[in-house]
């Protein structure tokens, strides 16, 4: 005889989840947002406590203790320190999203102003930073980039790539001082960078700024973002393929060229696109050794070279409302170039390993 | 019986042996070669900012890093008369700066880090990882300008806060109220730029924390937060302070956002709401554009003091991260 409280059409029973939050929880996790919304816009009113600062303050205060007193009451110390902890990371968590947000918004809804099509195609030669914003564009600036970073990836991607190697299939006695120095590298401030190259090429060879020079100056920057992301991706690749290759008879030199360096492949991109990601805006080096151009250059050995970061600093030094808006305009841009820098290196490494 | 000949020629036998190939012993000698490189770059700096340095070390000794000025006197042919460099306020100035930079950015990173470890949903966490993946790759001229217009007036402000109520401590006090492009500003800026950086170290030390010890505290009844200071922190703690140092070493290095934010001033200033300040780098920036050939070479000096400085940071962060940082205790 089974009991009438027994249902027996199971079909209608929903499973137990006693881990996640019921809707009753959430409900009352919101009813408690809002109570602390409430009482602290209250108290903003009221108090000295004013503004954003003392709202977001007296908000995360009284969410916290009404939070964590409910636990204490429900369950006890443990939890009521658990719930504590739980919110406390958690404003921890969204202080680190305010600034990006904020950089994000400010520079679209700034910059956007200055956005027209001849930007593109147009140079700065015939017009100053403070000229309304419809003539001169960033076209040179653009090509100042391009080249500044292309050459710097054709020195240094190849360097990056080596001392990977160097870390994760010679594995020799070195491996040890040289992840040492590679991190060291990784901290060499940028002015220092562009101070070394001008001392050992700008003044005793060249003495005069070339954007070949700047690109020296950013390929040492962008050699060790390189090698620690390759060296990350190299030790991804199973040891069996390396083994593989030796046992059908290949020399090392084959088995890493035919094998390990394919396999890589798509990781070893992301390397080179991190490693351009870092050096696309760096200013201070290629103030000191580009020099500044303001018309289309488009020989990285000789003669004054523009580039992105030249361009806002220069447009931000000139101070008119025009200038700064020219000045916002090209982080726009610069944005957008490190937007796609970075959504092509996320792609390519989610991308499994090994394919 | 048709049996033909056959001759068995005998293949001579294969030797085998571990030496390398000739195409490998190349590809040794270039990987070795190109891993080298690291090195030679690091001591061709040290070495050219020193030749190009020397000069000023030899004549203004010990001055250069415990005096405070930076006066060249011209005669009317635009020769030298006397030079007088000194670094100090620039130094402390950037060691202010930063060691307050890593101070306010470490919890905010651990924070970040654990919500995300051990707290955060999927979709948030997934969401938050790129955000600030994305974040460690923005320029620092889009700071620069950033704290400029946006977080100079808002820093401004706090400091105000800071000093109406916490005036009475010396290092908060600001007897002309002057508030813009202070070092505290010059802080906040850089407490944004090395937040990220601190962050993913954090995430992957804790990320190593010995899974069955998780697991065995929450089979124990831990709560997260219980499991959280019984494993992961003891396992992570050196790991963490390695990643401040790596902090502190950018922080000392940033040049053109901190350039735009402060009030290059040569004095040892303690105060650091008030709007005057120091830093090497956004010296070396500042005084570029205009500096005679002998001044540049006092801007080399400079160079090198920095340079050392930071791969000193950076050696010891190095030395914490990696000879505790994997191991669980």
């Amino acid at each position: 005889m089974i009991p009438s409280s027994v249902p027996t059409d199971y079909s209608s029973v929903k499973p137990n989840k006693p881990w996640q939050a019921s809707s009753k929880d959430r409900a009352i996790t919101a009813g408690i947002f809002a109570l602390s919304v409430l009482i602290s816009s209250v108290s903003v009113k009221l108090t000295g406590f004013s503004g954003k600062l003392g709202f977001f303050a007296s908000f995360v205060i009284i969410f916290i203790v009404i939070t964590a007193s409910r636990e204490y009451l429900r369950f006890g110390n443990a939890l009521a320190k658990d719930t504590f902890v739980n919110t406390l990371v958690a404003v921890g968590a969204f202080i680190t999203v305010i600034p990006i947000v904020s950089i994000i918004y400010t520079v679209v809804s700034r910059g956007y102003k200055g956005l027209y099509p001849g930007l593109f195609y147009r140079d700065m030669s015939l017009n100053a930073p403070n000229d309304p914003l419809n003539v001169g564009g960033l076209g040179h600036a653009i090509i100042g980039t391009l080249l500044l970073v292309f050459v710097a990836l054709i020195i240094s991607v190849p360097i990056g790539i080596l001392t990977a190697l160097y870390l994760t299939e010679i594995k020799g006695k070195l491996s040890r001082p040289i992840r040492f120095l590679v991190q060291a590298m990784s901290g060499v401030p940028s002015i220092v960078a562009g101070l070394f190259i001008f001392s050992a090429i700008l003044l005793p060879i060249t003495k005069d700024n070339s954007s070949l020079l700047g690109s020296l100056a950013l390929a040492i920057l962008m050699v060790p973002t390189v090698a620690r992301t390759a060296e990350e991706v190299l030790n991804l690749i199973p040891n069996d393929l390396r083994e593989a290759g030796v046992a059908l008879g290949g020399t090392q030199w084959r088995t890493v060229a035919m094998i390990v360096v394919p396999a890589a492949k798509s990781g070893l991109i992301t390397a080179v696109i991190l490693g351009v990601a870092r050096i696309a805006g760096e200013t201070a080096p290629v103030l000191l050794l580009a020099g500044g151009g303001d018309k289309f250059n488009y020989n990285p050995t000789s003669g004054p070279m523009g580039s992105l970061p030249y361009y806002i600093w220069r447009s931000f030094g000139a101070g008119s409302e025009e200038a700064i808006a020219r000045a916002w305009t090209g982080l726009f841009v610069l944005l957008l170039i490190v937007f796609a820098l970075f959504a092509a290196a996320r792609f390519l490494g989610n991308r499994k390993v090994g394919k | 019986m048709s049996t033909t000949e056959t001759t068995y020629v005998i293949p001579e036998k294969r030797v085998v042996t571990t030496k390398p190939r000739f195409s490998d012993k190349v590809f040794r000698g270039v990987v070795t070669g190109g891993g080298l490189t690291s090195l030679v770059v690091l001591g061709l700096i040290f070495g050219f900012l020193l030749y190009q340095g020397y000069d000023i070390f030899k004549s203004q000794g010990l001055g250069f890093i415990t005096t405070s000025r930076w006066d060249v006197t011209f005669d009317d042919a635009g020769n030298i008369i006397s030079s007088d460099f000194g670094l100090s306020a620039m130094l402390i100035g950037t060691i202010i700066c930063s060691f307050i930079a890593v101070l306010i950015a470490v919890p905010i990173s651990v924070a970040t880090a654990l919500y995300l470890s051990f707290y955060a949903p999927p979709a948030i966490k997934k969401f938050m990882v790129t955000v600030i993946d994305l974040m460690a790759a923005f320029p620092s001229i889009l700071f620069g300008i950033w704290a400029y217009a946006i977080l100079m007036p808002t820093g401004a402000y706090w400091a105000k806060l800071l000093n109406k109520y916490f005036g009475f401590i010396p290092v908060f006090s600001n007897e002309q109220q002057v508030f813009d492009s202070s070092p505290f500003i010059a802080s906040l800026i850089l407490v944004i730029m090395i937040i990220p950086i601190v962050t993913s170290i954090s995430r992957e030390i804790f990320s190593q924390a010995p899974l069955d010890r998780i697991q065995a505290a929450y089979a124990l009844g831990a709560t997260r937060w219980a499991m959280i200071r019984a494993v992961v922190i003891p396992h992570g703690r050196s790991g963490v302070i390695g990643g401040a140092m790596l902090g502190l070493g950018r922080a000392m290095g940033e040049t053109v956002a901190v350039y735009t934010v402060l009030n290059l001033v040569f004095a040892i200033n303690w105060k650091i709401l008030f709007g005057v300040g120091g830093n090497v780098a956004s010296l070396i920036l500042l005084k570029f554009g205009e500096a005679t050939p002998y001044e540049i070479k006092a801007l080399m000096a400079a160079g090198l003091v920095l340079f050392i400085l930071t791969l000193i940071v950076n050696f010891s962060a190095d030395l914490l991260v990696r000879s505790f940082g994997g191991k669980g205790k």
